[in-house]
């Protein structure tokens, strides 16, 4: 029987011919990434091991991005303590602020992620990677402290669902929306310990920007993974960021898919998720008017340059809407740079929104917009559970940085033209 | 190993945002991760919970984040073990990992209900209403990290 191509990337990393779903496999570990709140439980437990040094201080990546630059002595004292055991085990590429970015939006400019690489990281959203060719999925800190000391991580093999996507999306529609629609589609746990295999012609139309920001959301469904396969796209992206050479994998013919959904691009809409699941999806020919307080675009879903380049294009020369807050926040140094060379960061301010430096902040709840009760956000961001970005008595509702600038400008959900 | 408890019963998706918000995310520190369990969806819980309780919810328990923190505060609260329909893959793993047992088994089980747990044999027994379900044994590699204690005392500390 076949393997499909993350079932192929595990087989590769535990030194086996072929692994099947169900299997349970011990695998070694390319890339082991932590940030500012799920480090600190993994130095802990990796203390306590009594190791002395990680397995490979190359490996390991620690990006301080959730809660910074600092927002109260609780979050400093989890940093210093990240800072000091990144500096005591000699670990090479470790982010602090001012250098650091949205962990899933640095690791791929800084070209820590190759294609064929089995990366593993104490944030759910780990899965971005996929993106890129790579098996990548999140794990908790005691897994992490695990295979900081012994490079090896226990897997169990996935069974597959692939996406056949064909043609392109039309205009104004963008991958955001098409990883709404497919949450909305199968549900929260309609990929459930599976993994998402993107395949069909209609990849090649997708931007690596947009691949991103699909693999980015496979957590969403359940998936433990979200894949991409390789072509020319993920191949110079790769060239352009890294000086390693990516490994390519290609699933079988014959690889077994528990399911095979088909999806033409041409036929996705315009979609929101409304509180307080990203299952609850709706299209703009079922949406009431609904105020807003607040806008919040970037996150690890939807922070980079050509996010906000759409953002700015829609705003170019406009105002938000009166008492609407809209938080602007480039995912990373590097994209906040570019977004001043083209202007965007000028619009942004000129049109009433505020821009802020690289961290998670709102989309967690953590800092940088948090709602009041009541009050209402539209968000470029991943979750929208309930209390999710502030009082338990507000919703954020899930959307393209297209919809979100749309919406800042109306003082309502509103779809772009 | 058996387990006997009370039990909190909670829906589908119950989330890691509801099981520990992340504004309490800038510690590690157990206890306090534990007064705020649950805090979100149920503020009676920290005030009810009793060691040795026990939650039973529906599909897909602790869909969300990777937070480890979330297994950590229902472990540190008290609760002797998680019986749910399915969980989300992430909070699985961590709960293993953490010695946090859990169950998958679409038992019948309402709130304050008696239930007892036999993970050898895979066997629920809900003693209140005199019934019992099958669920699959976790394999011998899973069983071994719970009753190590979680993931880190089941592999070979020490290493230079």
């Amino acid at each position: 029987m076949g393997m499909t191509m993350t079932q192929k990337i595990l087989a590769a990393h535990c030194g086996k011919q072929s692994v099947k779903a169900g299997e349970i496999i011990m695998a070694d570990v390319d890339l082991a990434l932590g940030n500012d709140i799920t480090a600190p439980v993994a130095i802990n437990e990796f203390n306590k091991t009594g190791c002395k040094k990680v397995f490979d201080k190359n490996k390991i990546t620690f990006v301080l991005d959730h809660f910074t630059p600092n927002k109260d002595i609780k979050s400093a004292e989890q940093c210093k303590q990240t800072r000091d055991f990144a500096q005591q085990m000699g670990i090479v590429n470790f982010f602090d602020v001012g250098e650091m970015g949205i962990e899933h939006a640095l690791l791929p400019e800084k070209g820590l992620v190759v294609a064929g690489d089995l990366v593993i990281g104490a944030d759910s959203h780990t899965c971005t990677y996929g993106a890129l060719g790579a098996f990548s999925t999140g794990i908790g800190s005691t897994d992490l402290a695990a295979a900081m000391a012994t490079g090896k991580i226990w897997l169990k093999v996935p069974p597959a669902i692939r996406f056949n996507l064909t043609g392109q999306l039309p205009p104004h529609v963008y991958g955001k929306d098409l990883i709404l629609q497919i949450i909305g589609m199968i549900g929260v746990d309609g990929a459930l310990y599976k993994s998402m295999e993107f395949s069909g012609d209609g990849i090649a139309t997708i931007s690596i920007s947009d691949r991103l920001c699909i693999a980015n959301m496979a957590i969403e469904t359940g998936a433990k993974n979200g894949i991409f396969p390789v072509d020319q796209k993920t191949l110079d992206f790769i060239k352009q960021h890294s000086s390693r050479q990516p490994v390519v994998y290609q699933a079988d013919d014959n690889a077994e898919y528990e399911q095979v959904i088909n999806i033409d691009l041409s036929q996705v809409k315009q979609t929101v998720a409304f509180p307080h699941l990203q299952e609850n999806t709706r299209t703009f020919d079922d949406i009431p008017e609904i105020k807003i307080d607040q806008v919040v675009i970037g996150s690890c879903t939807n922070g980079r340059l050509e996010d906000l380049q759409v953002a700015a294009e829609i705003m170019q020369g406009k105002k938000v809407a009166k008492g609407v807050r809209v938080i602007i926040i480039p995912a990373t140094q590097k994209i906040y740079l570019e977004a001043i060379e083209r202007g965007l960061i000028r619009t942004f301010i000129e049109a009433g929104c505020v821009v802020s430096t690289p961290t998670c902040g709102p989309c967690l709840g953590g800092h940088m917009g948090i709602l009041a009760q009541g009050e209402r956000c539209i968000a470029t961001t991943n979750r929208n559970f309930v209390g999710r970005m502030g009082h338990t008595d507000s919703e954020v509702y899930l959307a393209s940085p297209a919809v979100a600038a749309a919406s800042a400008l109306a003082g309502k959900i509103v779809a772009a033209v | 190993m058996k387990l006997q408890g009370t039990v909190f019963k909670y829906g589908d998706n119950v989330d890691t945002d509801v099981i520990i918000p992340a504004r309490y995310l800038n510690t590690p520190n157990h206890q306090e991760l534990a007064s705020h369990c649950l805090e979100d969806l149920d503020a009676t819980f920290t005030k009810r919970v009793k060691p040795g309780d026990i939650i039973a919810a529906g599909s897909n328990f602790g869909c969300g984040s990777s937070r480890e923190h979330a297994p950590i505060a229902i472990k540190a609260s008290g609760i002797s073990a998680v019986v749910a329909k399915s969980f989300a893959r992430i909070f699985y793993r961590n709960a293993i990992n953490i010695g946090l047992p859990i169950v998958e088994c679409d038992a019948q089980i309402d709130e304050g209900d008696q239930i007892e747990i036999d993970f050898d044999n895979g066997k629920l027994y809900n003693i209140t209403k005199n019934q019992s379900w099958d669920f699959v044994p976790f394999p011998d590699f899973l069983q071994n990290i719970i009753a190590a204690g979680g993931l880190l005392n089941s592999i070979d500390g020490g290493k230079e």
